[in-house]
């Protein structure tokens, strides 16, 4: 699975860390770190993560 | 003919209730009716980065999930009338739509000030159009703008004028502190000062009686006599639910749709609510049904109540567990963050900081009997990091009860 976050659009909100910890995590300086090609066991996970993201900036491709 | 479940309301609410209707399963049509003319578009923007022309109006569409792509859209269209009896609803263009099952996400629009004076001149931030309308307005040299209403879509407003550089931006409400019902004075305290800092006037503990000008405002008028001239006036004065469609049918619309804890409506199992407009009781809490909006409500109850739907549809009377959301909320103003989990409004008798401190960036924890209730963090990404703390704490907690 392919996971893009476009970081235009990212606030740093952190919903998306709480959805799918595996996959997204806040740096020390409380920015966006994300694992770009995730495990496919994960995808549930990381729907929910482009759910929740306030800015809808997390797209998954294929 | 195919089974079909017709959905009412073509914002975030429809859209998620649409692609978990799929999620759960669901093979029958799916028809969306909304009266905006847009695809489903998001909403929070609308007072912050696109108002402060940070983001475009284009960026705000939703992409809907391909599980959802055959989903019907009859947009610019308004639903009328329903007879849940008889399991159809009316549209605007006249015709009769039949449905196996209905989702009610209809949401909300702005109270209006019923006070007298002209109309034209003042705003209201719900929809894209209301949004641009106002940017082209504030982005007039000179403009003097009121902001009738200190909750926090005006706060936002008023913080985004300012940035805008607008050099007059008065907040009037009739309470002594912005955003004071939902947070409590503590917070209300701290977020007043920020807002004075930079630049924003507040008129506090005074409403509004009336508007001056002819054809256009030119002034408010205040309670004890003051006008504020104005060229742009905002209201932000709270919401109505958008229930009118769903009258005649022995249904509670008393402040949106009532629900039960599985978010049915009128004990009918084909019918649900989701989003701003359901009013539904929180297991978690006390169980007393109310309306939440906030963003995150619309997903969290599609797919709770999605499920439910399809699973009656479906021939399963199988009752799911009690739908029992953490509520999560944010704002942003002045390039600082409001954000909040749980429910801290049940617990303003007992607030207390948790971290850092009201001068500066704070976290506010809320109590009931001693036990927390809700967090807000209020400032920058540490006090945010030590909120998120916080929630995995409230979401372990059983609710209390009292
Ligand atoms: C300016 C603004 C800023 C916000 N900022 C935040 C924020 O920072 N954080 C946060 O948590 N939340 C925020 N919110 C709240 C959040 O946007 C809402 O909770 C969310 O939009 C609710 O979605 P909904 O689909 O339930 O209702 P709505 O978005 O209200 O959608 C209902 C739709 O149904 C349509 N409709 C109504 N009646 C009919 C009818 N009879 N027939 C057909 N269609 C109908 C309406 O036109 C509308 O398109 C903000 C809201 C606004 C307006
Ligand atoms: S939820 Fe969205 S905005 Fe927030 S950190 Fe994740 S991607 Fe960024």
């Amino acid at each position: 699975m392919k996971v893009v976050v476009d970081m235009n659009k990212c606030q740093d909100h952190g919903q998306c860390v709480f959805a799918a910890p595996d996959v997204f995590s806040m740096d020390d300086d409380g920015h966006l770190a994300y694992v770009p090609d995730p495990d496919d066991a994960l995808r549930e996970e990381v729907e929910e993560a482009a759910d929740v993201c306030p800015l809808q900036a997390i797209r998954i491709e294929d | 003919m195919t089974a079909r479940i017709l959905v009412a309301g073509a914002s975030l609410g429809g859209l998620r209730a649409a692609e978990q209707l799929r999620a759960a399963g669901w093979t029958g049509a799916v028809t969306v009716v909304g009266d905006e003319p847009h695809m489903p578009y998001n909403r929070p923007p609308l007072s912050k980065e696109v108002l402060a022309g940070k983001a475009p109006f284009a960026s705000l569409a939703f992409t809907p999930k391909a599980a959802a792509q055959d989903v019907e859209w009859r947009l610019g269209t308004k639903v009328v009338a329903a007879r849940l009896t008889e399991r159809t609803v009316t549209l605007d263009d006249g015709s009769t739509v039949a449905y196996d099952g209905l989702v009610v996400a209809t949401g909300v629009r702005p109270r209006r000030l019923r006070c007298p004076g002209p109309l034209d001149g003042r705003h209201m931030v719900r929809t894209l159009a209301q949004a641009r309308n106002l940017r082209d307005e504030l982005t007039r040299p000179g403009a003097r703008v009121v902001v009738v209403g200190a909750g926090f879509i005006g706060c936002e407003v008023a913080a985004t004028a300012v940035g805008l550089g607008v050099a007059e931006v008065t907040v009037v409400d009739p309470l002594p502190l912005p955003m004071v019902g939902p947070l409590g004075p503590l917070l209300a305290r701290a977020l007043l000062r920020r807002h004075e800092e930079r630049g924003v006037r507040f008129a506090l503990g005074v409403g509004v009686t009336g508007f001056e000008g002819e054809d256009r405002v030119t002034g408010v008028r205040l309670a004890d006599g003051a006008v504020l001239p104005a060229d742009v006036v905002v209201e932000s004065v709270g919401s109505v639910a958008n229930v009118e469609w769903l009258e005649d049918n022995g249904l509670d619309l008393s402040d949106g749709v009532l629900t039960d804890e599985q978010l049915r409506v009128g004990g009918r199992p084909e019918v649900i609510a989701v989003g701003d407009v359901a009013r539904f009781p929180n297991a978690r809490y006390d169980g007393v049904p109310r309306r939440v909006e906030h963003w995150s409500i619309p997903t969290d109850t599609a797919k709770h109540a999605a499920k439910a739907l399809v699973a009656h549809l479906g021939g399963s009377d199988k009752e799911l567990a009690p739908f029992t959301p953490l509520p999560t909320f944010w704002s942003d103003q002045h390039g600082f963050r409001l954000q909040s989990f749980g429910a801290p409004v049940l617990g303003l008798d007992d607030v207390r900081v948790l971290d850092g401190d009201p001068e500066g960036d704070v976290l506010v924890g809320y109590h009931v009997d001693g036990r927390l209730t809700g967090v807000v963090a209020l400032g920058g990404h540490a006090v945010a990091t030590s909120a998120a703390r916080y929630r995995a704490q409230l979401l372990k907690q059983p609710a209390p009860t009292s």
